[in-house]
């Protein structure tokens, strides 16, 4: 699975909103794109990831 | 920088989109003061298309529906793509969002963004970051003059004496990061900037006096004292 541009391990069965905690991700505070498809916050828990799954997982930063 | 948006008496902050990092937890939008509203931006995007995927990016996180579109292809110098932005504008008027463009003074420019539904103009004083005031003055004197939308200088300020030109010239407001950001004394200047701001504004609408090639006396020119 590819996330942030990085080579990252995939679990079998683990949802989008499973990896944001286990990796230490605030949803609340991202803007998840799965394979350049936007993902709702509210459909984090319903999301299965896929080992081919290519993510950008995005947050608010200071400057413009 | 909450203390320095306090200071500055901002009621809107800019923030960009970024990858996060994994175990991260700083959260920005925490040092946003209450009551200050946030216009994401779409800083990176180099094309439309790239702009209009980083604000609906930015929709995501609930923070409202402004947006700053940001569309910049060169690195060197940081000037924004106009051309590139008013597609931009097109396409996210139509989803909804309050646009607010970045864009380079170009009269042309500014009434495409007018036609495409932008809520406002921020035409550049000078680059991002440079610090070098209103090169920009005389075009954006013309914006302000032709185009029927709040202008906002964005871009290039370096010092409250350009905000202050910016607003008697009859712009809506400034935009200003490096200015402060490079200060010495960074909450002091975000002050000055606040005050400078609210001189400048007060002097446009108290309509500022008439400027002459020659001098006029200010006292009488009778009653002179004879020699």
């Amino acid at each position: 699975m590819r996330v942030n541009g990085e080579e990252t391990k995939w679990t079998e069965t683990v949802t989008l909103l499973r990896f944001l905690h286990m990796n230490g991700f605030e949803p609340k505070s991202v803007a998840v794109e799965r394979n350049g498809v936007i993902v709702p916050q509210r459909d984090f828990a319903e999301i299965s990831l896929k080992q081919d799954d290519v993510l950008e997982i995005l947050r608010f930063v200071g400057g413009g | 920088m909450k203390t320095v948006i306090e200071n500055s008496g901002a009621e809107l902050a800019t923030v960009a989109m970024r990858r996060a990092n994994a175990g991260g937890r700083e959260n920005i939008l925490e040092h946003v003061p209450q009551g200050v509203s946030l216009l994401p931006n779409t800083s990176g995007a180099r094309t439309a298309a790239e702009a209009v995927r980083i604000a609906r990016l930015a929709r995501e996180l609930n923070c409202g529906l402004f947006v700053k579109v940001e569309v910049i292809a060169d690195s060197k110098y940081l000037l924004p793509d106009n051309a590139e932005t008013i597609k931009a504008t097109e396409l996210l008027v139509d989803e909804g969002f309050t646009v607010l463009p970045y864009m380079y003074p170009d009269l042309y420019a500014a009434r495409a963004l007018k036609a495409a539904g932008a809520a406002a103009i921020m035409p550049l004083g000078a680059p991002i970051g440079s610090n070098r005031g209103l090169l920009t003055r005389d075009f954006i004197r013309i914006l302000v003059e032709e185009i029927d939308l709040p202008v906002i200088v964005d871009a290039g300020i370096g010092r409250p004496s350009e905000a202050c030109e910016a607003m008697e010239i009859g712009c809506a407001a400034v935009m200003a990061n490096t200015a402060i950001a490079t200060a010495a004394d960074v909450a002091l200047m975000a002050k000055a900037f606040r005050a400078a701001i609210i001189a400048g504004r007060m002097a446009y609408l108290a309509g500022m006096g008439r400027q002459l090639t020659t001098g006029e006396a200010s006292s009488p020119l009778t009653g002179f004292l004879e020699s």
